[in-house]
């Protein structure tokens, strides 16, 4: 009965994880339509960055950690105003092409100045271990992991649905000549929100070092793991992301528990069944586009 | 951390071959070794060490033996069998190398087997360690090591120290089952138990679920043998799940704390004992220069795979010297098999046999040494040979 519980509660942290790292990526594909297969190279920015900081310059880790979506966010909007604007309205096989591109000379860039060992972040020691709790087994580092990514998905939500810079998000993507016509800086908005959604993935790839491993094959390893985020989700709310990152994260935790023969294949039926059932995703939207 | 200085030996290299170039009636006196290593890719950790073992190795003794130049050409395959074939192909073609040598993983040491048959040249595996390998060609010879040696040693200590059920967590690929078959075979004719069985995928990326599956089986120890690189995420899960608290040990195959990673691993791996071929802490007097050159040229401690490689480019000079600097590539399998040298791991020799390496198998305990992390060895298994093949 612990086990169960233990189980569940490494399976939420991990999906908890997947969906830091992933929203970003629903963010720009489902509201800015765009295919952003870098995504992952903004993870291991973060990543990176929050490596240095902290083990080669002392800083504590949760100082580190804003930081990590800081410089993430900032690369992001670096890249958004001279290079992704170009492409939104270029077909999806170049923004395709031109991502992969991209990825591939983060992977040789990261490569090339941190050399390709894997590299981990040295944890304060208070996020160390384990502690019982009515005897399930609690690491303290995915409790963190859960509280962190809880508060930021309740953030993201109420900042998209209640706020005007949510609205006029929602509007942009539903109607840009409409909604520009109104007076919305239709590219102001968009930029803000690559640039968030980049940051977001930045502090996705700082958490996820302890557990996932970060190296500079970190953005084409992952690759897989966002994109079964997005489809599953469905890209037109974060409702969707979310659950979907959690019911894949419990799924691929059970099943490499309790059936560890067929543990690795258990997240791919899932996405295949899911698939089948809504081809648009839990929470697609019928043939939007 | 890692500073790139392969562009230096590119460089060089590039500068002996213009050389080679521009005095033609010199290429009769130079012998080439193609090198074949993964300097890109998951394994580019093992390609840059056995490199920098080599470069090491050229700048102590000199680049000329027997009266012959060595040029070394090194080629990425980026541990990919196919670049492993073309790069190999081009070598002897458009080179005409002497000798191949690197292979990062057991598939490219099996792709250019064919060629090395074929172009009767010597193929030097420096790292790659399934057993099958020296069967594919009489021309392979290996330096680096075999899963079996170090499974089975692993699990003889292991009966003999009180270690009755064990919990096996292993990567799914060609090592992964040499090193869970050696050990169970030994283990379990020792009259000890397995008592969970766990593969796990290549590209893992949360050993959380194996982890607790372990915990829950209550084993008196782990086996494990995860690719390099990975180890290092291993033990902190491991500590982090409470399994150090709960009495399980870790033992294995000493990948697992290669010392290329070690140091970075946290005091979580402390106690963990392997059985290997080497130790940067072994504590002979040519090690300890051998350690402190290295250091001193990359600032990195060497592992297990630098050593493969500094014996590698070893037996190259001494085939040569054998043959008196003849190239015929049969002569030098010849000089090379038999072969015995003191190297920075111990006494090592080649199999006449089977062509494999014949190497004391170390039981090593993680401890701090000087503040740093190192296998400290504690107990010597004499001359092992490679298990795998003895038993056909």
């Amino acid at each position: 009965m612990t086990s169960i519980l233990t189980n569940l509660f490494d399976g939420v942290a991990y999906g908890m994880l997947l969906f830091v790292l992933a929203c970003g990526l629903a963010v720009t594909l489902g509201l800015m339509n765009f295919v952003n297969l870098a995504h992952g190279a903004f993870a291991m920015a973060g990543g990176y960055v929050c490596m240095v900081l902290v083990n080669r310059m002392g800083w504590p880790f949760f100082a580190a950690l804003p930081l990590a979506f800081v410089s993430a966010a900032a690369i992001g909007i670096v890249l958004e105003r001279l290079l992704y604007r170009h492409l939104y309205a270029r077909s999806h096989l170049d923004q395709v092409l031109f991502t992969i591109g991209l990825t591939f000379m983060s992977v040789a860039a990261v490569d090339y100045i941190q050399g390709s060992s894997r590299v981990f972040i040295n944890l304060p020691a208070a996020l160390q271990g384990q502690f019982d709790l009515f005897g399930v087994g609690i690491g303290r580092y995915r409790l963190m992991i859960i509280v962190i990514c809880g508060l930021l998905t309740i953030g993201l939500q109420m900042v998209l649905a209640k706020t005007r810079f949510g609205s006029r998000l929602r509007a942009a993507v539903d109607d840009p000549r409409a909604a520009s016509g109104l007076g919305i800086n239709v590219p102001q908005v968009f930029a803000f929100t690559f640039a968030f959604g980049c940051g977001l993935a930045g502090l996705g790839g700082a958490l996820s070092a302890e557990i996932l491993g970060l190296d500079p094959y970190f953005p084409l390893k992952f690759m897989i793991y966002f994109l079964i985020v997005v489809t599953v989700g469905g890209s037109s709310s974060i409702t969707g992301p979310f659950l979907a990152s959690l019911l894949l994260g419990i799924g691929d935790v059970a099943g490499k528990y309790y059936v560890p023969k067929m543990g690795p294949f258990v997240i791919y039926t899932m996405m295949i069944v899911i698939l089948i059932w809504r081809p648009n995703g839990l929470f697609g939207r019928t043939a939007a586009r | 951390m890692f500073e790139r200085k392969q562009f230096s030996t590119i460089a060089a290299v590039a500068a002996i071959a213009g050389l080679a170039a521009v005095a033609p009636a010199k290429a009769e006196d130079t012998v080439k070794v193609g090198l074949i290593l993964p300097m890109t890719g998951g394994q580019a950790s093992t390609g840059k060490q056995i490199e920098n073992a080599i470069k090491l190795y050229m700048q102590q003794k000199g680049d000329t033996v027997a009266g012959k130049k060595i040029e070394i050409i090194l080629k990425d395959d980026a541990a990919i069998p196919d670049k492993t074939k073309t790069a190999a192909q081009e070598l002897i073609v458009n080179d005409k190398v002497n000798f191949i040598a690197g292979f990062g993983v057991t598939p490219a040491a099996l792709a250019a087997a064919p060629l090395a048959t074929q172009a009767k040249i010597p193929e030097v595996v420096m790292a790659a360690g399934t057993s099958i390998i020296t069967e594919r060609s009489p021309y392979i010879v290996r330096t680096s090591f075999t899963l079996a040696q170090s499974s089975t040693i692993i699990a003889d200590w292991a009966v003999k120290n009180g270690i009755k059920k064990v919990a096996t967590l292993t990567s799914d690929y060609a090592p992964g089952n040499d090193a869970l078959n050696f050990f169970k075979q030994n283990f379990t004719a020792g009259g000890g138990e397995v008592v969970e069985e766990v593969k796990t995928p290549l590209a893992n990326p949360d050993f959380a679920p194996f982890l607790q599956r372990m915990k829950d089986a209550k084993p008196d120890a782990i086996f494990v043998f995860v690719p390099a690189g990975q180890g290092g995420n291993f033990m902190k899960q491991y500590a982090e799940r409470g399994l150090d608290k709960a009495g399980i040990k870790v033992i294995g195959p000493g990948d697992v704390t290669d010392d290329d990673l070690l140091n970075n691993m946290g005091d979580a791996v402390l106690g963990t004992v392997t059985a290997h071929l080497y130790s940067a802490a072994h504590p002979s007097q040519m090690n300890k220069d051998f350690v402190a050159a290295y250091k001193k040229a990359y600032g990195t401690r060497p592992g297990f795979m630098a050593v493969s490689g500094y014996d590698g480019i070893h037996l190259i000079y001494e085939a040569l010297k054998k043959t008196g600097g003849d190239t015929d590539g049969t002569k030098l399998i010849e000089a090379m098999k038999g072969q015995k040298w003191e190297s920075p791991r111990g006494p090592i020799s080649i199999d006449p046999e089977t062509r494999d390496i014949v190497q004391n198998i170390y039981i090593r305990k993680v401890e701090k040494v000087d503040g740093e992390l190192y296998n400290v060895e504690f107990a010597t298994f004499e001359a092992v040979k490679d298990l795998g093949k003895t038993k056909k």
